[in-house]
């Protein structure tokens, strides 16, 4: 009894040391929010964490618990899809700015159409999500693809289950372009949906497109490389039938005014190359820190990120922001400072 | 009556008792049958889980799988950190829950077992037992994580804790009540005080049964995922500070499993055998133990 | 699970001390622990148990706390309401509530007999050598992680209950008035059947295990009696065991159906995640509390919407303490009738 007893004291005191010990501690920071963005943050974070050891620990937890989180000062950054508008950030005491722009695209299930095959509109898009086109051998469809073989069967919608910045971005599209959507439904990050399974993130949507046949859901466009799913060419405002890359959504950012304010919403955007569904993706930060040094970590990541991230950035197709926009950036950085009204640190 | 009719009447008697007989021995085989088709249903379940869970599992699991971080989608990684966390958290939920629950259960078996303090608590603890435990991460969430203002592996230890003491309570009230009480009258007219009596004599002799509480409560908080998701959150790197987010098999599984990604499917599926032979080892070794008491 | 332990007989082989003789009586030791430590560590005790007291007052209090914008604005009419609009912030719980009870009792349909059948066979077919191994397999479906059960359900189960069990369903009944409206919806392996199946198989292992313990206690007495009248097997355990363990029985039912109602992570990766009533189709998409709180309470604003789940959390908090009541007083009832173990 004596030996098992003084194995079960010693194993005790092996694991409370292993807590205690805090391995040559690296500053860590941390951030929650849109899926949207979730593959690049993720790929920069392990790249950055390679070249300088610094831990940044991003949650892909949805667009709207970003919001919630850093609001309640629970994580050193937010991120969102959704930008706040500025009246919101100045209640709030944050401020936001953009770090790439991707395109939400949708995607289908159906056995013997490829990717790129099916064309859609928001009034076709809009319709089946109120749940008015049921069947996807509907006239609606079939009036915009004459030439593709639609099965009678029902259509299975997907959409977001949780708050999502990338739903923000659907339903501001479909706002936009679809009247009765804008009454019915309107558009944030979540709402209040008439028809659709839910799937917890960009990943549980694309998950169940992956398995339930017939489906139609929303992801974001690295999702869709990324898994080779099949994506529905959409018809943007010039009438143009579009597929989804990095250069469509360069073209549809390139009205955006960055240096007057980083509220831009760039759906719908006129533009033969544009991608109707595209989004800048956004970082929400607190102008008043109470970890100033969290916060200089937080530039110092980003800095990096724009200036090295770029590669990786493409190789998902994700848009870098364009070099003009950085300068505005750092500067909406200054404008940090820590509670006794020091500015942060950029470096 | 004429004897002929007595035994026509016997006879048409007697073929009836038989008939009858037959039909209740056909009703008996048809639900003994019917208990036995229940039985493999069951069995066919769990057949069926395990295999898949081994199959996938051992799919997925190689030596990265244990010594790699959890990588970003679509790159080569493992489950050390979730591995780590879990294992972290697990111990010290256990180390913090145990002495409560054994103390609680100590004063309901041995002091006041029948005062209405102790049948509340009874009742109490039978709640907790059953509660459901995302509805602890909640508490967890709105107590701590927001006070502090972080994530942290404190408050998924927290959770944890107060998932295990109600379990540690159950079992060793139980263990204690049924040590005879001849061993106890034995040391109190030996002259000893009632604690000595309670740790040296009562409890050595429920040890092994309370051993086997606090394994069945090591088991249940290993697969527990929805108290760690608002309390602990995740990390994508390895972290041994505990004032930090942390990752843990559960949750890792959880945010893998729904993803479209291959390689994140498949150590979520290499999670899971961990998980499952982790949990199903600690049961078998609490009922070793409660047997080798006997 | 059972925990039948036989008391240790007393060793009654110790020499009386009385033979040593008394001349010079030991000195009178002061005790080196006195009452004082008696005292601290009653306290100490009582204080273990006073905390797992106000861990449940704590977690009332601060559920209320939460849902107190909601409680006030909706007061019972939420449990009455399916709208669950974030954007409008109306909210309205019986989505949710409809969900969780749902599947907790498409999940006893299934486990109950199951169970019955389960305790049975091990009580009064399987051969003595193999009850125990048995016995320990079915406890091992409890020991399974439900994050497992959720995964395997989501990848493995779904689409086979989708081809193999959906499809022809709904091909069988489509035109058929009730039974059709119950099968209709997208039959892609997720929604309340397939969670309800999933959760069967998660509490068999806990109502079959009480049922074969309760049965177990029936006094031999009692069953050799009605074998000796000739009764056959069934008939032993339809007229004699299970009346007179019928307490017991629904206590483990309902000791299985609190697990059902509680249980998140299996119902949640199979259950579709969608807020709606508007059919009964037992395909469609639903939601249950434990998967709404899971799914949204992270990004839910404080403000109505976070209330709004906090008091779903309430009310699952009430339906499981209602039902762990019913359990208790029902399986104290048994102990009460069957008075000592045999």
């Amino acid at each position: 009894m004596k030996t098992s007893f003084k194995i079960s004291l010693i194993s005790a005191a092996g694991v409370l040391a292993m807590s205690c010990m805090n391995f040559a501690s690296a500053q860590e920071i941390t951030g929650a929010g849109a899926t949207f963005p979730a593959p690049l943050y993720a790929k920069w974070a392990a790249e950055y964490n390679k070249a300088t050891g610094v831990k940044v620990n991003y949650q892909s937890v949805g667009s709207g618990a970003g919001i919630k989180q850093i609001d309640s000062k629970t994580v050193d950054f937010g991120a969102s899809d959704m930008p706040l508008t500025d009246e919101v950030l100045k209640t709030k005491g944050q401020f936001q700015f953009p770090t790439v722009i991707g395109g939400t695209v949708p995607v289908i299930n159906i056995k013997g159409i490829a990717p790129g095959q099916m064309k859609l509109d928001g009034q076709v898009l809009g319709d089946i999500y109120l749940g008015k086109i049921t069947k996807w051998n509907d006239a609606a469809i079939k009036a915009l693809n004459p030439t593709l073989a639609l099965p009678d069967v029902a259509i299975a919608p997907v959409r977001r289950a949780d708050g999502s910045g990338t739903t923000f971005n659907f339903t501001n599209y479909l706002s936009r372009v679809h009247p009765e959507w804008k009454a019915k439904v309107g558009e944030g990050t979540a709402v209040n949906w008439p028809v659709g399974a839910g799937g917890k993130g960009n990943e549980g949507v694309a998950a169940f497109v992956n398995r339930l046949p017939n489906s139609i859901g929303y992801v974001e466009y690295s999702y869709v490389k990324q898994n080779k799913m099949t994506y529905a060419l959409m018809k943007n405002r010039d009438g143009v039938f579009v597929a989804p890359d990095d250069e469509a959504f360069k073209a549809a950012a390139a009205g955006a005014d960055w240096n007057k304010s980083f509220y831009q919403l760039i759906t719908d955007q006129p533009g033969k190359n544009a991608w109707p569904i595209s989004t800048a993706t956004f970082i929400l930060m607190h102008i008043k820190q109470d970890k100033p040094v969290n916060a200089t970590e937080t530039f110092k990541f980003f800095t990096w990120a724009y200036k090295n991230g770029a590669k990786s950035a493409s190789d998902l197709d994700y848009v870098p922001m364009p070099a003009n926009v950085i300068g505005s950036i750092e500067k909406a950085w200054s404008q940090a400072t820590d509670a006794a009204g020091k500015p942060v640190a950029l470096k | 009556m004429s004897t002929a009719e007595l035994l026509l009447q016997a006879h048409a008697l007697e073929q009836s008792r038989l008939a009858r007989y037959a039909q209740r021995k056909r009703v008996n085989q048809i639900a003994l049958a019917l208990s036995l088709l229940a039985m493999a249903f069951g069995l066919f379940w769990l057949f069926w889980i395990l295999i898949e869970t081994c199959v996938l599992g051992l799919g997925g699991l190689s030596l990265d799988t244990l010594t790699q971080m959890t990588p970003p989608p679509n790159d080569a990684g493992g489950l050390a950190n979730a591995i780590y966390g879990s294992f972290l958290m697990v111990s010290l939920a256990t180390f913090v829950g145990t002495p409560i629950g054994v103390m609680a259960g100590i004063y309901l078996a041995e002091f006041d077992t029948h005062s209405w303090l102790a049948s509340i608590t009874r009742f109490v603890n039978d709640i907790l037992l059953s509660a459901p435990s995302i509805v602890i991460g909640l508490f967890v969430y709105a107590v701590i994580v927001t006070r502090f203002k972080s994530f942290s592996g404190y408050a998924g230890i927290m959770a944890l804790a107060l998932i295990v003491i109600p379990v540690v309570i159950r079992t060793t009230e139980n263990m204690l009540q049924l040590v005879p009480s001849g061993l106890r009258e034995a040391a109190y007219a030996l002259g000893a005080p009632k604690w000595k009596v309670i740790i040296s004599i009562t409890l050595k002799a429920a040890r092994s049964g309370v051993v086997t509480g606090v394994l069945l409560a090591v088991a249940r908080i290993a697969g527990e995922t929805a108290p760690l998701l608002f309390t602990a959150l995740s990390n994508q790197f390895w972290t041994s500070s505990l004032s930090e987010p942390m990752a843990s098999l559960p949750v890792t599984i959880f945010k893998f499993a729904m993803s479209p990604y291959e390689n994140w499917q498949k150590l979520a599926w290499a999670g899971v055998f961990i998980i499952t032979m982790a949990v199903l080892g600690l049961n078998i070794l609490a009922r070793v133990m409660t047997r080798n008491k006997n | 699970m059972s925990t039948t332990l036989m008391a240790n007989p007393l060793p009654l082989n110790q020499a009386p001390s009385s033979q040593r003789v008394m001349s010079n009586p030991p000195p009178l030791k002061t005790a080196r622990s006195g009452p004082m430590a008696d005292r601290i560590f009653g306290w100490l005790a009582k204080a273990a148990a006073l905390f797992t007291l106000g861990m449940l007052i704590a977690i009332l209090v601060s559920l209320t706390l939460g849902a107190w914008p909601a409680i006030s604005k909706y007061g019972l009419g939420f449990l009455a309401s399916t709208t669950w609009d974030p954007v409008k912030e109306e909210f309205g719980g019986l989505v949710m509530i409809y969900g969780t009870l749902m599947t907790s009792v498409i999940a006893l349909l299934i486990a109950v007999p199951v169970s019955f059948g389960i305790a049975v066979f091990l009580t009064e077919l399987s051969p003595a050598w193999l009850k125990r191994p048995l016995g320990t397999a079915i406890e091992l479906l409890a020991a399974i992680p439900s994050i497992v059960y959720g995964m395997w359900g989501l990848l493995v189960f779904g689409p086979i209950l989708s081809t193999y069990v959906q499809q022809p369903l709904q091909a069988v009944f489509s035109g058929v008035p009730i039974l059709g409206a119950f099968v209709s919806g997208p039959p892609v392996g997720i929604g309340i059947l397939s969670a309800g199946i999933i959760l069967a198989i998660m509490i068999i292992p806990f109502i079959a295990a009480v049922m074969r313990d309760v049965f177990e206690v029936t006094p031999t007495l009692l069953k050799e009696s009605a074998y000796g009248l000739g009764a056959t097997t069934w008939e032993v355990v339809s007229t004699v065991v299970l009346p007179y363990t019928k307490a017991g029985v629904v206590g483990g039912i309902m000791l299985g159906l609190g697990r059902a109602i509680g249980e998140t992570m299996a119902v949640t990766f199979v259950i579709g995640n969608f807020n709606q009533l508007d059919s009964l189709s037992l395909f469609q998409a639903a939601n249950s509390i434990t998967s709404a709180l899971a799914n949204e309470f992270a990004e839910a604003a404080e403000g109505l919407h976070q209330a709004a789940l906090m008091y779903l959390g309430l009310v699952l908090f009430f339906i499981t303490f209602v039902v762990l009541s019913l359990s208790k007083i029902l399986l104290s009832q048994l102990k009460k009738s069957e008075g000592t173990k045999t």
